[in-house]
């Protein structure tokens, strides 16, 4: 059950973006770009959302396709497909990851004692994904906790065929 | 120097820089005290040991390792006097020295890891190194000058840090303390020297200093004055009379003429008989309770997280410069390119194709030198790995009572330093294993006709474009007949199998084999050639073994250059490009259906010139789903792996081209994924996997161990 | 800014000594021996030298003769920082023309206020 920390600084920048027809948000901070979407090189024997690994600068980069980690129906992949590139933490590592969304939408100020936590609304996305959900007027807004999106001990070895969201 | 670091990790770099020189000033000394051993007794090697001994006293009395700088400074005092010949150097005496070496090793790894060293072994060592001082405490001057009247404090750890924090650290006899006395007033005669001036002083910054101190009044005292035409600007005839009112002590007023006490003449005295008082408050602490205050920081250094060398080395400055000059090139490479597209209008077609291919060729060899001279710098001389084995030849020859020598050949030679880092393990347990099986004792020897004396030899050089280590010894040689029982008991090989001498050789490199059984001498240890092997191949190498019984055994140690890039081979399978390790690769067949077998319904054999070579779809290493696999091979590239001495033939859609390829790990933004060794990027920007051919060979002989008949002859 | 020249063969030394100075605020280069160290004093003025004794090439005492010839270094403040401290050892350095004499391990506050003290 996500809860804004006390801790958490006033206000915080999100960017956000279209995932089937929900408007998700990752903190603008650990952003380090958008891009259209390239063709991957594919990971053997790796889960069904790690599309592959791309040459991003000269570096070698996962993208994970959003919409399949989450369990959600999948999308087209086209001209409007959009990767953010973020950074992501876990255990004193951080990786540069590409996730697959529909669209970027905009980038917003939320104060954090704005921030609700979730409550029961649907199970769509597992709780350990959601950070919290912000309201932008009137409108709801997934705030994404990337850092929990993937499971790294997890990905090396091969899924089931029927991945669900389930962490 | 970075503005940016923060004192604290200025601090630790420095701190860094001194380990590292701790370390390198005992190799030094180490080496110089073999050479003594071995009859080199020459003045410079001499020498050389005391200036070692030296600076790592100088420099852990300035890091604040009291500890280090006192043991340190009763080695360097029994030095010198082997230096001055008072003391003649005896093989008693080196043993004394390299024990010494051990705890100052011991004491420089604990400064590193903040852990503690042992104590106990230390104060023996020191013990001894009194004894052969004549047994007198007082032989041995003091170490540090701690109990100098001219330092009241000594930089232990807090006061270096001060500098990391830049502060100033408000020490006791810095700030008046608090008197409950009033001012006292103080006469002071000063007469510098005539050559005061001549040595950098300036009466003024006394004066100045004094001033600080309290109320300064000064009267010149001009009796000192020649003629005229006897003066010499540069020389000192004045004296002055002083009167300082200060609350400041006698100490404390000395102290202001510390730096010229020996340029002039002082006196200090009070107006008034001083009144009782216990030492000044202002006075730092009685030494001897610094000195405990030292000894408890010295040996504990804060916990730190024991990092080694985190991945920093040191470049010749000739090496920078050679990149720097080929980076200046590829700015001129660039510059043509871009002028002959600039000029580009009225020449056109071939003309311009021409130019532009010339530019191009250019800085294709420009970034090849460049490439070339980044992975030099990467590059350190095997030196520093082999110079931790005369040493160890030396105790472990005399524990086991055998004469041996060790012979070093081609220690320049160069590798990359990953590789470098972890060839050292391996070759350490060669090296015991030839010392403790490999030789013989003196008698045997003696007895089979050989010089008592036996020898190592330990040789590295470039071969092809590789790097080749041997490890060899004149000793007993392998014992064909006990390896082959013992293969035979771990139910490694068959009992009618026939194998050549080296085939049954390559078995000691098996799990479970104890190098024990491998050697007629039956000795409790042994370290698992397996383990020696399978470290070897983690780096990318070979490692082979040549042996003659009765003459000695050789073992062939064949290393890449780097791990960073790859000769590589792409291939491609089910329309994505994929990166074989030219190295692996023995040869390339065209299938023919006719010699395929299939095992068991599923498994594949390939009859290669009556061998029984298991056969890999990569589609299915691979996993790329939704491919099918197919049934029918003829006609299809199989291209011969070789890892461990096992082939594999692996089908593939189609060669494309071989080139060098630059080695990505996948654990940067990923994970580390089985089968591959990493990825890399191609030309056209594409990012390739490379197959990882060991694993892929083991899996499969893993898979189908079943089927072990079919598979073990194919080793040759 | 205020130069100041540190000559000693123990890098870590070196950076050590460096660092308190440039934190203080001085301008710091330094050479490994006496003669990179002399070298150094004769292509630029410096305002103040420390040196270390034992040294390879040119030791201390030989590079303080040497820079007590040179017109510019005649009266400028030379400081030895040693892990000797014997009399015999200071008397020398004095003969050989030092300001001062300074024992290590050295206190990084003290030093800093004796050379502002030098440098007026």
């Amino acid at each position: 059950m996500s809860q804004p920390t006390t801790q958490a600084r006033e206000l915080s920048q999100y960017l956000t973006f279209i995932l089937d027809g929900e408007e998700y948000g990752v903190p603008i901070l650990k952003v380090n770009g958008i891009q259209g979407f390239e063709r991957t090189t594919p990971i053997p024997n790796a889960p069904a959302y790690v599309m592959g690994i791309i040459n991003l600068r000269g570096e070698v980069v996962p993208i994970i396709n959003l919409r399949k980690r989450f369990g959600l129906q999948e999308g087209t992949l086209d001209a409007h497909t959009v990767v953010i590139v973020v950074r992501v933490e876990q255990a004193d590592k951080t990786r540069t990851v590409g996730l697959v969304v529909d669209a970027v939408a905009d980038v917003y100020d939320i104060k954090d004692e704005n921030l609700h936590s979730t409550p029961d609304f649907g199970g769509k996305i597992s709780d350990t994904f959601v950070r919290g959900l912000g309201m932008i007027n009137e409108k709801l807004v997934i705030l994404l906790e990337i850092d929990h999106l993937i499971d790294w001990k997890r990905v090396a070895e091969p899924e089931p065929e029927a991945a669900t969201a389930a962490a | 120097m970075h503005n940016s670091t923060s004192g604290h990790s200025q601090l630790e770099e420095i701190r860094h820089i001194f380990i590292s020189e701790c370390n390198d000033g005992l190799d030094l000394i180490e080496q110089g005290l073999l050479e003594l051993e071995r009859g080199n007794n020459t003045l410079a090697i001499v020498n050389d040991i005391f200036r070692g001994a030296h600076s790592i006293k100088g420099g852990a009395a300035t890091f604040g390792y009291t500890n280090v700088a006192e043991f340190t400074h009763v080695l360097e005092t029994l030095l010198d006097r082997v230096r001055t010949e008072e003391l003649g150097v005896t093989p008693p005496l080196v043993q004394v020295f390299l024990e010494a070496v051990d705890v100052l090793r011991a004491m420089v790894q604990a400064m590193e890891s903040g852990e503690d060293y042992d104590d106990a072994q230390a104060q023996t060592v020191q013990a001894a190194l009194i004894g052969w001082l004549g047994g007198e405490q007082d032989a041995v001057a003091p170490a540090v000058a701690m109990t100098s009247a001219t330092s009241t404090t000594h930089a232990d750890p807090t006061a270096v840090s001060a500098m990391a924090s830049g502060q100033r650290e408000a020490k006791g006899e810095d700030s008046l303390a608090p008197q409950t006395a009033p001012g006292i007033l103080w006469d002071i005669h000063f007469k510098p020297a005539p050559d005061f001036l001549r040595n950098g002083n300036q009466p003024q910054h006394i004066f100045r200093a004094l001033a600080e101190l309290g109320t300064l009044t000064l009267q010149p005292l001009l009796d000192g004055l020649p003629d005229f035409s006897a003066f010499e600007p540069e020389t000192m005839y004045l004296a002055w009379s002083l009167t300082l009112d200060t609350q400041a002590d006698a100490a404390r007023i000395r102290e202001v003429f510390d730096w010229v006490e020996l340029d002039a003449e002082i006196d200090i005295t009070p107006r008034q008989p001083l009144p009782e008082k216990a030492a000044a408050p202002s006075h730092a602490p009685p030494p001897a309770q610094e000195a405990a205050v030292a000894e408890q920081h010295a040996p504990r250094l804060e916990r730190r997280g024991g990092k080694k060398d985190a991945g920093s080395i040191r470049v010749d400055i000739e090496k920078i410069d050679v990149l720097l000059n080929l980076v200046g090139e590829l700015v001129i490479n660039q510059a043509m390119l871009n002028q002959v597209t600039r000029n580009r209008s009225g020449r056109h077609g071939k003309e311009l194709a021409g130019e532009l291919e010339q530019g191009l060729l250019l800085l294709e060899r420009t970034t090849r030198e460049l490439q070339e001279a980044v992975m030099e710098i990467r590059m350190l001389p095997l030196s520093v790995t082999f110079s931790r084995f005369p040493r160890l030849v030396h105790d472990l020859s005399a524990r086991l009572n055998k004469q041996v020598e060790l012979k070093i050949t081609g220690e320049q030679t160069e590798l990359d330093k990953t590789v470098l880092e972890r060839i050292g393990d391996p070759l350490l347990h060669l090296i015991r294993n030839a010392l403790d099986h490999g030789i013989e004792s003196m008698e045997q020897r003696q007895a089979g006709g050989k010089p008592a004396t036996g020898e190592i030899h330990l040789g590295a050089s470039h071969e092809g474009g590789s790097v080749v280590i041997r490890v060899s010894d004149d000793g007993a040689g392998l014992n064909t007949e006990r390896i082959f029982q013992k293969a035979l008991e771990k139910g490694l090989v068959e009992a009618d199998a026939k194998l050549s001498d080296s085939q049954i050789h390559d078995l000691i490199f098996r799990p479970g084999f104890s190098t024990a059984d491998v050697v007629t001498d039956v000795s409790g240890r042994g370290v698992g050639m397996d383990v020696v092997r399978s470290n070897i191949e983690e780096i990318g190498g070979r490692v082979q073994v040549h042996s003659e019984r009765g003459k000695g055994s050789t073992f062939r140690i064949t290393l890449p250059l780097t791990l960073a890039i790859l000769d590589g081979q792409l291939i491609r399978v089910a329309g994505e490009v994929y990166v074989l390790p030219l190295l692996s690769i023995v040869e390339t067949v065209q299938v023919n259906a006719a010699l395929i077998n299939v095992i068991s319904g599923r498994e594949v054999v390939y009859r290669l010139r009556g061998k029984a070579v298991p056969v890999v779809d990569m589609r299915e290493v691979c996993r790329i789903a939704g491919n099918a696999v197919l049934e029918d091979y003829s006609g299809k590239q199989m291209i011969i792996v070789e890892s461990e001495r096992r082939h594999v033939g692996l089908i593939v859609d189609e060669l494309l081209d071989q080139h060098q390829v630059v080695i990505k790990s996948l654990e940067t933004n990923f994970v580390k994924v089985p089968g591959m060794l990493g990825a890399t990027i191609l030309g056209d920007g594409t990012v390739s996997l490379i197959l990882d051919v060991t694993t892929l060979a083991q899996t499969l002989h893993r898979a189908r161990r079943g089927d072990d008949h079919a598979v073990a002859t194919i080793t040759h | 800014m205020s130069h100041v020249l540190i000559v000693d063969d123990s890098r870590s030394i070196r950076e050590l000594l460096g660092g308190v100075l440039r934190n203080a605020g001085f301008a710091v280069t330094s050479a490994s021996d006496g003669q990179q160290g002399l070298a150094s004093a004769r292509g630029q003025c410096f305002d103040l030298v420390i040196t270390d004794i034992n040294m390879p090439v040119m030791n201390g005492f030989d590079l303080l003769a040497a820079l007590r010839t040179l017109p510019d270094y005649a009266f400028k403040p030379i400081l030895i920082l040693s892990t000797e401290f014997s009399q015999e050892m200071k008397q020398q350095g004095r003969a050989a023309g030092a300001t001062g004499w300074m024992v290590k391990p050295f206190d990084p506050v003290k030093l800093v206020d004796v050379i502002h003290r030098l440098l007026g």
